[in-house]
């Protein structure tokens, strides 16, 4: 059924007049709210205030973020839960929420809903954050610390000489900072008795 | 019966109310700071640490080195000791660090370890950092050598 619209109406395509242009404007409109409603809902899973809603991360690992330079330090500029542990570039940022299901199942299984029960998990997280990590080297760190605009001559004497060293081999962050803003899983290092449980820093 | 009951809780209400005070009156504090208010004492500062990163020389022979870098953050826990990560003769020539001496490497019995004693694992005990703090008490010490 084609028929011939004058005026204006003929510069808007025979689709629009199909569907019934107020649908058309109106879904466009419902299309903008729902992204809009989606993407605040989903950057308020984001935020430090969601992270320590469950005790889980505010008596173990959040306690111990406190004490670090990320959370308090002289300027105020803080790096928060996700700024480190949520990367910002859209589609990882997906995968990884995708991924954090499994933590949602395990907040329901309760498997780290005691300070015992975390700290015997502690070097199973620590790794698989650590891998992450290093997968993307360590691309959440670069976020805000980005060596190619390093100033050396501002570093002190030991950070000079590891980061030169350490960037010239391809090394990453994570490489060496392990343990900045969280306390450190059982590590090897062969002082008394094998310790049960570590974790692998390699 | 309900009298009774009032009259008890009353009284036990005015036995405690009155040892409660007696005891207040003999707590009272004799400050060793005398009569000198608080206001007029010194504010206290914000020291830094020594961050000059090159070795300090010791005073006497036996001294245990003291640490020339902030620690802040350090961890020595029952998980990690991390001052072993730079300062282990395994690490120390990659890291520049000043490796841990002979003596820390012996178990009491005089064996050979492959990495420090337990009982030398608390670091703090000895090694201390730095402060740009004044003494509190002026000292005559002069190093020995």
């Amino acid at each position: 059924m084609f028929t011939e619209r004058t005026g204006w109406k003929r510069w808007i395509p025979a689709w629009v007049w199909r569907v019934g242009p107020w649908w058309v404007v109106g879904l466009f409109a419902a299309g903008i709210i729902f992204w809009g409603g989606f993407n605040w809902a989903f950057e308020l899973t984001n935020t430090e205030p969601f992270c320590i809603s469950c005790h889980e991360m505010r008596e173990n690992v959040f306690k111990e973020y406190r004490h670090t330079i990320h959370y308090t330090n002289r300027s105020g500029v803080r790096a928060t839960c996700p700024d480190c542990h949520v990367p910002k570039e859209w589609g990882p940022k997906i995968v990884r929420k995708i991924q954090a299901s499994n933590e949602l199942l395990h907040k329901a299984l309760g498997s780290i809903d005691t300070p015992e029960k975390f700290e015997a998990k502690r070097a199973r997280l620590a790794e698989h954050e650590w891998a992450r990590m290093k997968a993307n080297d360590s691309q959440e760190c670069r976020n805000c610390h980005n060596y190619q605009f390093m100033d050396f001559t501002e570093q002190g004497r030991r950070a000079v000489r590891t980061h030169s060293v350490a960037f010239s081999q391809g090394q990453t962050c994570i490489d060496c900072h392990k343990g900045i803003a969280h306390q450190l899983p059982p590590i090897e290092q062969e002082i008394g008795a094998p310790k049960p449980d570590v974790a692998k820093t390699k | 019966m309900a009298l009774t009951r009032t009259c008890v809780l009353l009284a036990a209400a005015l036995a405690i109310a009155l040892t409660g005070g007696a005891l207040a009156q003999e707590q009272q504090p004799k400050p060793l700071r005398g009569a000198t208010p608080i206001p007029e004492t010194k504010p206290s500062e914000a020291f830094k640490y020594d961050r000059s990163d090159r070795p300090i020389p010791r005073n006497y022979p036996e001294h245990p080195p003291i640490i020339p870098h902030n620690i802040k953050g350090y961890q020595i826990t029952k998980n990690v000791n991390m001052c072993m990560s730079c300062h282990a003769k395994t690490r120390a020539p990659a890291t520049g660090a000043t490796p841990v001496g002979k003596s820390h490497y012996l178990d009491r019995d005089g064996n050979q370890l492959p990495n420090i004693s337990t009982r030398r694992y608390f670091c703090l005990q000895c090694h201390v950092p730095q402060f740009n703090a004044e003494p509190l008490v002026p000292s005559t010490f002069k190093p020995a050598t």
